[in-house]
């Protein structure tokens, strides 16, 4: 082979190499650090894996803020219409943190289906709701919304049973 | 009637900025110099339009018009002047006026202050930034007029400016950093008309830099603004978050870095020239791509100020028209600009390419995980979000990578440096940043990797940047006289390198030995955090202008003696808004950083405390940086036009197409 050309074609080996090299790390350190996120139904479908960390994204449930006494332990629970997820966390609460408003819990799941966040991102502005989290909403009130239909089916089928 | 004349006004500027795009490029096409020199009126009358129009909604603003629904969803009677007139950009329509607004103060900008250059390309400028005004213009009018009326029934009362964004740091952060975003799109018009008119020598690349340094030096601002806002008024006590906002900010900044470097290369040796077009390119192409993430919605965020998919449509097709039409153009024309490079291994040029090409990685990888979410978003993957690690991992090693060659870049020759005089800078910087990484972190009681490596490497740059400013010197028959007979540009060089210096020094300290606690606070409790004790003595009330305020009072003392007085605030504004103003005591060696948590029951608290080393250093790094790019603007070769002129004459154009 001409020198010239052989020099060439190193020279693009080279780059090829590397630049694999450097899409393959940046691939894999991605993978290592994707959140993703689950709705509260999905969680209670088992379709979550334990040991990743994880987002979930719902509505505080009124009335299920409690307070460790002592410390800055929170517990409350996310809903998505359909279903809940109880959240453990420690610290501080965001400013626009409230039940009945729209939050975000980063953590890992734990046994007993507790979500040990590490963060709790709340919007941060009063008109405003993650879109996420409205995506969540969405699906789990047409969930409960599909539940309902079917559950008075089933009362139309069997007349007897939903008598007073 | 006021803000009619604002949509009027804002119609008539679309009307001049569409003239502006076609006439002059046509009068180039067909040799009319009357149609040429029409741009630079054009352009001056475009601002002044833009002018009147924004003059027009501040007018709105500052006279509580909330029939203007712009105005009434983002104004309140009781807001200061000063936050009445910041709100014009407080939500998306207006801070799109705001962006259209720069964008004609460069354009006019660059008509006023282009005496020296050749008609055609001035047209060509001109015409180019036209034309991405007329785009901005639509979109405004289009999708997100700020002058429509809510008629018959408007509502009494405003619904106040977010009160995030009721602070300085917001009256001062979009302008600047719209200064920067905008600013690229004169590198860009230059860049476009080089591959127009097919020529490219050292007299465009005299003209370019100094714009591309401006426009460079208020985005480097901007973004250390953001990141000292974030900072302050988050209360979260972090300084840079790798949200997609920020990364949307810090993609083009990493480019017009790569592209600064790549001028000089162009300017000095003539060589790089297709890779400057390519980075003046992706720089705007970068801004505008920031743009689309910011203002369509996809993205969840404080900037993100409200989900419109027909705007997301736009700017999305926009980007494409702006980026795939400049890249086919570069493919058609820049071949004719090619140049043979020869340059040793050695030798400045191959440093700075080693530059760009780190920074175009860490762009790379950049935009990979800020763009990743929303492409499995679409694809149906799942939501996924990307978390600071991933950053990290590659921002941190690459950037300390980049500043170990930085320090020798910046002292070897051009075409080919002898091995000797480099193996001794190297070695005068090793002796010097060895000792800094085994002994300085030791200052702050412990040992710690990445500190170390920080402020070896911030020793390095600072030993091997003042050596060869002292050697630089040493020609004079005295040193005062040798230093001021330096260039600006290469002083300017010599501040931006300090101030990256600085700001890595200030990062992988504090990033190291930050501390932090979070606890439950009764008047009267103390805590130590990072040697510093703090004392809580209890929460007052207070009522500011337009909310009411809990302040908590923190004394500070270390070794038996006060230090800081802290107030944190609570507040809470009409519309119910609950904000934290963190109380902060700032020195340049530390931060003392108090954020009011919750009232836990009658009288406790929660509270965060932080004691946060060197974090001021990175701002000051940041500030370092743009001041270098200024000073570097001011370097006489860039206003002596006669000499330039001369050289017009003796370059040879690199080819002759397209004329």
């Amino acid at each position: 082979m001409h020198p010239l050309r052989k020099r060439r074609l190193l020279v693009v080996v080279f780059i090829l190499v590397v630049s694999s090299i450097g899409v393959a790390l940046a691939t894999y350190a991605l993978r290592q650090n994707m959140n993703f996120f689950y709705t509260p139904s999905q969680v209670a479908a088992d379709s979550v894996p334990g040991d990743v960390r994880i987002r979930v994204g719902g509505m505080v449930v009124r009335g299920s803020l409690t307070r460790t006494p002592g410390d800055l332990g929170v517990n409350f629970r996310l809903t998505d219409g359909n279903a809940e997820l109880a959240v453990r966390y420690t610290g501080i609460l965001p400013d626009l943190f409230g039940e009945g408003e729209a939050a975000v819990a980063a953590g890992y799941l734990r046994s007993g289906r507790v979500l040990e966040a590490d963060q709790v991102l709340a919007k941060h502005d009063e008109n405003y709701t993650p879109p996420e989290v409205a995506d969540a909403m969405k699906a789990g009130h047409a969930a409960r919304a599909a539940r309902a239909a079917r559950d008075t089916d089933t009362d139309t089928d069997t007349p007897g049973s939903s008598a007073p | 009637m006021i803000p009619e004349y604002g949509h009027f006004a804002l119609i008539l500027a679309c009307c001049l900025s569409l003239v502006l795009a076609v006439v002059p490029m046509l009068g180039v096409a067909l040799r009319r110099p009357l149609w040429m020199a029409c741009a630079r009126p054009l352009a001056v009358g475009q601002l002044v339009f833009v002018t009147i129009s924004f003059g027009c909604l501040a007018a709105a603003f500052l006279g509580d018009d909330f029939s203007v629904r712009y105005v009434a969803q983002n104004g309140n009677s009781l807001l200061p002047v000063y936050y009445k007139f910041s709100a014009v950009w407080g939500a998306h329509e207006g801070s799109l006026l705001l962006w259209v607004l720069v964008l004609a103060g460069w354009t006019a900008a660059v008509a006023v202050f282009s005496r020296e250059l050749p008609p055609v390309l001035v047209a060509r400028v001109l015409a180019v930034m036209g034309l991405i005004a007329v785009g901005f213009h639509l979109f405004l009018l289009l999708t997100s007029n700020p002058f429509e009326r809510v008629l018959p029934l408007a509502p009494a009362e405003g619904r106040d400016l977010n009160p995030l964004l009721q602070d300085f740091g917001l009256i001062v952060h979009p302008p600047l950093l719209y200064m920067g975003y905008v600013g690229l799109s004169v590198p860009f018009a230059f860049a476009i008309a080089a591959l127009l008119g097919g020529r490219m020598d050292v007299a465009w690349t005299r003209w370019t830099r100094p714009w591309t340094n401006t426009a460079w030096a208020f985005l480097t601002l901007g973004i250390t603004l953001g990141s000292w806002w974030a900072y302050y008024e988050l209360g979260w006590g972090g300084w840079w978050f790798w949200d997609p906002v920020e990364n949307a900010s810090f993609m083009p900044w990493l480019i017009a870095t790569a592209l600064v470097h790549s001028l000089a290369v162009t300017e000095k040796r003539g060589l790089f020239r297709g890779w400057t077009l390519l980075l003046a390119i992706f720089a705007f192409g970068l801004s505008l791509l920031g743009t689309f993430l910011v203002r369509s919605g996809v993205l969840t965020s404080v900037h993100a100020f409200a989900s419109d998919p027909t705007r997301g449509v736009f700017v999305l097709a926009f980007l494409g028209v702006v980026i795939g039409g400049s890249l086919l153009l570069y493919g058609l024309r820049a071949p004719a600009l090619r140049v043979p490079a020869s340059f040793g291994w050695r030798s400045r040029e191959a440093f700075v390419l080693a530059n760009n090409g780190l920074l175009a990685v860490i762009t790379a990888v950049i935009l990979l995980g800020t763009l990743y979410p929303l492409v499995a978003d679409v694809m149906g993957w799942g939501k996924i979000s990307v978390g600071p690690p991933y950053f990290n991992s590659f921002f941190a090693p690459l950037a300390l990578v980049l500043a170990l060659l930085m320090g020798i870049g910046a002292l070897v020759q051009w075409k080919d440096s002898a091995p000797a005089p480099m193996a001794r800078a190297a070695g005068l910087g090793a002796l010097v940043a060895v000792p800094a990484a085994g002994l300085l972190p030791w200052l702050w009681g412990s040992w710690q990797w990445g500190a170390a490596m920080a402020l070896g490497t911030a020793a390095w740059v600072a030993a091997l940047t003042v050596r060869d400013l002292w050697r630089k010197s040493a020609f004079a028959p005295d040193r005062w006289q040798g230093l001021r007979r330096l260039r600006g540009g290469y002083w300017g060089m010599v501040c931006a390198h300090l101030g990256v210096a600085v700001a890595i020094a200030g990062a992988g300290v504090t990033a190291s030995y930050s501390a932090h606690h979070e606890a439950r606070m009764q008047p009267g409790d103390a805590l130590v955090v990072a040697d510093y004790e703090f004392h809580f003595a209890g929460v007052t009330e207070r009522a500011g202008p337009n909310y009411h305020a809990q302040i908590g009072a923190f004394d500070v003392h270390r070794d038996g003696r006060l230090v800081a007085h802290l107030e944190p605030e609570k507040r809470r504004y009409q519309g119910g808004q609950v904000m934290t103003e963190a109380g902060i005591d700032g020195r340049l060696d530390r931060d003392l950083y108090v954020v009011l948590g919750e009232s836990l029951d009658d009288t406790a608290w929660a509270v965060r405390l932080h004691v946060k080393p060197l974090v001021r250093w990175l701002w000051l790094g940041g500030v370092l940086i743009a001041l270098g790019a200024v000073i570097a603007v001011g370097d006489r070769r860039y206003r002596r036009s006669a000499s330039v002129r001369t050289e017009v004459r003796t370059e040879v154009p690199a080819n002759a197409v397209g004329r």
